[in-house]
């Protein structure tokens, strides 16, 4: 708990420096995931990320040293090629991208494993903390790195920026923006440029094995809750700093711990949460909805019952027992009770010595019900063909369904009917 | 004598994960793959936890499990809560993954696993770690049993079950229309493919797994257009990349199987280059379509 | 004009498809006869795929059932057969032209078995028919458009079936391919099959069929064609979609309705 108070607090300047960094790092993967994910590519992210070992293992053999601009300078140039090289073995020959993705990630990979394992084995003094570009290491952003990783960073939420609107549409119909001129292979050159940087500046914190969460989760997370692309963006971005800071955290308190499975673990439980509880879009939601619908059919079903009793008898003034009702028509009656208990509360009906009757509201619904079954059964026959003795089922659903401006529709359309294919009156 | 046996242990991954990676890169599933990979990691560990030793049955059921399952929820984040379907996979198995690394962070002590192993095992240790028997009868290494146990059962599996696997990777509709199941034998399926990568884990590590289930495949598809041929060629080409990895490794003292994935990328490369039919450079005028004979049909 | 029949091959009660919780086909009811061919005519996006799917149960439905020789699919995938649209498959698989036909024996070899000597001969038959014996050796990557029809037909003659189920055998194929597979379609309904084909070509559905299904949706027509290619049901069935029914269907699956209460 002294840790937590220590940390947030910020009084250490080199907190200060490895929170600002890692929040910039994730913050700015999030926002460049959002439109690969959008663009439906987004495990070529994966692929970068595993490419770029291999450039930083060979900057550093090249260059004897562990200067941040020139090991990101070769993590680039790999991350770039291992692009090129998906696009050019899935145009020119009959593989299939996923393989491809699949292909390069696996041995740019291992080519880069080689030569880590190599270098370590090689007794180079120098070589130590090569390996925290494995899994990252937030806290390991001090000095120099941090100046570039965060220029880099910055440069890249700025070029988002500028070119919203453009890889907006790049994203969402790449004809449509060709047609209207468009420079399109520029533009997806300016993304697949962001892909690349974003990776390689996140790799500090996040590492190479994980950073594909980095740009898929949080977009994927963001998705959930908003059908707007600047407001998920915005979220995406603090979505990712908020596993940005947890890294930060977790890499000051456990300085033997990685980094970078920390803040996937964060970002990926927001994103499960989100799948699950986002509202509208969510699974949960969805659930409650078809609660609700089936809550809405057997209050409907209830009434229509109601009035069909009253229709048949021509009294709507009589109370009807439960057991009336049940036979004709077989609800649980559990089920049965409990929803005439909620149409009591209502005041579509009321109780009378353990009997039932109608409101004027609820009689007025009820026969909205049975009016809507019946236009329903009487539009399948006419326009559907239906013979009439195959409509009730259907007309079962639609009934709870029409819309008052749909049912005026039905109206014009049915010529407003009297009677429906039984030859019932429509109410 | 260790150069043969960490040879045949990469030998034996090679084989099971070259045929198995046939079915998945002609059902575009290589990622599906990859993600399994990944994702038995953190089954791996927690069967270590309780068992307590590397190479038992227990690990390749717990962890295989974790595999099958894995796949559900690939495919229960796509169906249910409707996450894009790439989408899907990238969350699913990140997150298990970093699961799988934390616990092995936190239970350092208890595990005998570390973070390098997962990247790309130990296949230099496989030598090691011998099968005596009360006895003292020496069989050999104990992964080279497993790997072994394993690769006969893939064999089996596909021999027995080639014409439904064969049928539902090239046709599913049809294959669903005259009764076969489609979504069994993709289970089966990805249940070879979970235990193969648990078995493999302990000598490739979990990333590198991907490259023997891609890359011979892969170079294999661009060399013929039988399927039959298309397993055998990928075997050999996983065979010999672990051949020939080795010696690189002890060349450039560096990771074996990190090695052996940079060969069968260096296979893949000359292939795609120079094959006789498909090669980008070599490639012969493709057969055109020839003419049919119309005629006789009139 | 919905004609039903007696003792039908195929039997459609007031069948629902829905995608996503949105019906892209209503309450089709209806019988086709045996030993015909019959043509099911639509605009596209009409639902004539998904129709012939959901007959062959590839499809979940939302409500209905269908019976094939009065039997659920199930006991009758033997006796039945399909040829998928061309572009379903990826014809980069690795497979020879008599690998693909003789799949079309699978379905009677349960597990364990291969191919045996009576299944290649049959194999073999059935590419004679299509006349592309001369191909059996070749890679399907190397056909044209209208040789992978073929084979495809190979393959689902080689099965031996009693209902054949073809989605566009007639798309983009040559003059000559279409010429030769009607005939082969007339000769196996010569030969008492029942064969029904997803068709997009007005002009020559009225030769091709003796039976004709016009689809929008929902069921316009069903019945022999000389009684159900007029101008007034083309009208209905080319005339666009309901308003009413895609207003109701878009509403479904909105608020996630289930298209049947007990289905919920």
């Amino acid at each position: 708990m002294q840790q937590f108070w220590e940390f947030f607090s910020f009084a250490d300047a080199n907190i200060r420096y490895v929170t600002l960094g890692s929040v910039l790092l994730a913050g700015s993967s999030a926002v460049v995931g959002c439109f690969t994910l959008l663009r439906k590519r987004a495990l070529v992210g994966d692929a970068v990320a595993h490419s770029v070992l291999p450039g930083v293992c060979l900057a550093f053999i090249l260059s004897g040293t562990k200067n941040p601009l020139i090991l990101l300078l070769g993590a680039f140039i790999t991350g770039w090629i291992s692009l090129i090289v998906i696009d050019y073995i899935t145009s020119r020959s009959r593989i299939k991208e996923d393989t491809a993705i699949g292909l390069v990630l696996s041995v740019f990979f291992g080519i880069g494993i080689l030569l880590l394992t190599s270098i370590q084995h090689s007794g180079n003094a120098a070589q130590s903390g090569l390996d925290k570009f494995l899994f990252g290491k937030a806290a390991s952003l001090v000095g120099e790195d941090l100046i570039v990783f965060g220029i880099v960073a910055v440069l890249l939420l700025f070029t988002t920026i500028l070119f919203y609107k453009e890889l907006m549409l790049l994203c969402f119909d790449q004809a449509f923006a060709r047609t209207i001129g468009f420079p399109v292979r520029a533009l997806e050159l300016l993304l697949t440029t962001l892909t690349v940087l974003a990776v390689v500046v996140g790799i500090q914190a996040v590492g190479v094995v994980l950073m594909a969460a980095m740009l898929i989760t949080p977009a994927a997370a963001a998705r959930f809750w908003t059908e707007n692309l600047k407001v998920m963006l915005v979220l995406a971005a603090l979505m990712g700093a908020f596993s940005g800071i947890t890294g930060a955290f977790v890499s000051y308190t456990a300085p033997a711990m990685p980094t970078g499975p920390w803040i996937v673990l964060i970002i990926s439980m927001i994103a499960i949460l989100s799948f699950a509880f986002a509202p509208k879009r969510g699974w949960v939601a969805r659930l409650m909805r078809q609660r609700r619908n089936r809550a809405l059919i057997l209050e409907e079903n209830l009434l229509k019952l109601l009035f069909q009793l009253g229709e048949l008898k021509q009294d709507f003034e009589t109370s009807r027992s439960l057991s009336d009702l049940l036979e004709r028509r077989s609800i649980p009656k559990r089920q049965a009770i409990h929803g005439l208990k909620k149409l009591k509360q209502q005041g579509y009906v009321k109780k009378k010595k353990k009997r039932w009757i109608l409101t004027i509201e609820g009689e007025k619904r009820g026969r909205r019900v049975v009016r809507l079954h019946r236009l329903w059964e009487l539009y399948l026959t006419q326009y559907l063909h239906l013979a009439s003795d195959h409509v009730h089922e259907d007309a079962e659903t639609i009934e709870h369904i029409i819309t008052p401006e749909l049912e005026k529709r039905l109206m014009e359309e049915l010529n407003y009917p009297e009677l429906d294919p039984h030859s019932a009156r429509i109410p | 004598m260790n150069a043969f046996w960490i040879i045949l242990t990469g030998s034996l991954v090679a084989t099971c994960c070259s045929l198995l990676g046939c079915y998945l890169i002609l059902r575009r599933m290589a990622m599906v793959g990859d993600a399994i990979s990944h994702a038995v990691l953190p089954g791996i560990v927690i069967a270590f936890l309780v068992t307590g030793s590397r190479d038992s049955m227990p690990m390749l059921i717990g962890a295989g499990l974790l595999g099958v399952i894995t796949t559900f929820l690939i495919e229960f984040f796509h169906r249910y809560a409707r996450v894009q379907a790439d989408a899907s996979i990238g969350v699913t198995f990140t997150w298990l993954f970093a699961i799988g690394i934390i616990l092995i962070s936190v239970f350092a002590g208890q595990v005998d696993l570390d973070q390098d192993c997962v990247l790309y095992g130990e296949i230099a240790y496989v030598p090691l770690d011998l099968w005596i028997t009360e006895g003292n009868l020496n069989y050999g290494p104990r992964t080279v049993w497993t790997l072994g146990f394993v690769t006969l059962l893939i064999i089996l599996f596909i021999t027995i079950g080639y014409k439904e696997l064969f049928l539902t990777t090239f046709d599913p509709a049809f294959a669903a229309a005259i009764g076969f199941s489609t979504s069994l034998w993709y289970y089966l399926l990805m249940t070879a493919v979970s235990l193969t990568t648990v078995a493999s884990f302990e000598s490739v590590g979990a990333i590198l797994v991907v490259a023997f289930l891609v890359a011979p495949p892969a170079t294999a598809y661009l060399l013929t257009d039988n399927f039959k041929v298309m397993l055998i060629l990928s075997v050999m080409l996983g065979i010999l990349a672990s051949a020939a990895g080795y010696f690189l490794a002890v060349w450039m003292d560096g990771s074996i199987a990190g090695a052996i994935a940079t060969v069968a990328g260096i296979e893949f490369t000359l292939v795609f280059l120079f094959s006789p039919t498909k090669g980008q450079l070599l490639r012969r005028r493709q057969v055109a379509p020839a003419r049919q004979p119309e005629e006789a049909l009139a | 004009m919905i004609v039903q029949v007696d003792n039908p091959v195929v039997e459609v009660h007031d069948l629902t498809v829905s995608y996503d919780r949105k019906p892209v086909l209503w309450d089709i009811d209806l019988t086709l006869p045996a030993g015909a061919l019959v043509g099911v005519i639509g605009p596209n996006g009409a639902g004539k795929s998904t129709l012939i799917k959901a007959m062959m149960d590839l499809l979940p439905t939302s409500s209905g059932y269908v019976r094939i020789f009065n039997e659920p699919i199930k006991q009758v995938h033997k006796r039945i057969s399909y040829v998928p649209q061309r572009e379903s498959v990826d014809w980069d698989f690795p497979a020879s032209v008599f690998d693909v036909v003789l799949m079309g024996r699978y379905g009677n070899l349960g597990l364990f078995r291969g191919p045996r000597k009576a299944d290649k001969d049959a194999a073999m038959e059935a590419l004679e028919k299509v006349n592309m014996q001369s191909f059996a050796n070749r890679q399907i990557s190397q056909l044209s458009g209208g040789q992978q029809q073929r084979v495809f037909l190979a393959r689902a003659l080689a099965q031996n079936a009693d209902v054949y189920f073809m989605d566009e055998p007639f798309a983009g194929v040559d003059i000559a391919t279409e010429t030769a597979i009607i005939e082969l379609l007339r000769q196996m309904r010569a030969q008492g099959k029942t064969v029904i084909v997803v068709h997009h070509d007005l002009q020559s559905a009225a030769d091709y069929f003796d039976w004709v299904v016009l689809l929008n949706m929902r069921l316009v027509a069903s019945g022999p064609t000389e009684k159900v290619l007029t101008q007034e049901l083309l009208e209905q069935t080319y005339g666009g979609k309901l308003t009413v029914l895609s207003k109701v269907g878009d509403l479904l699956r909105k608020q996630e309705f289930p298209a049947r209460e007990t289905k919920v």
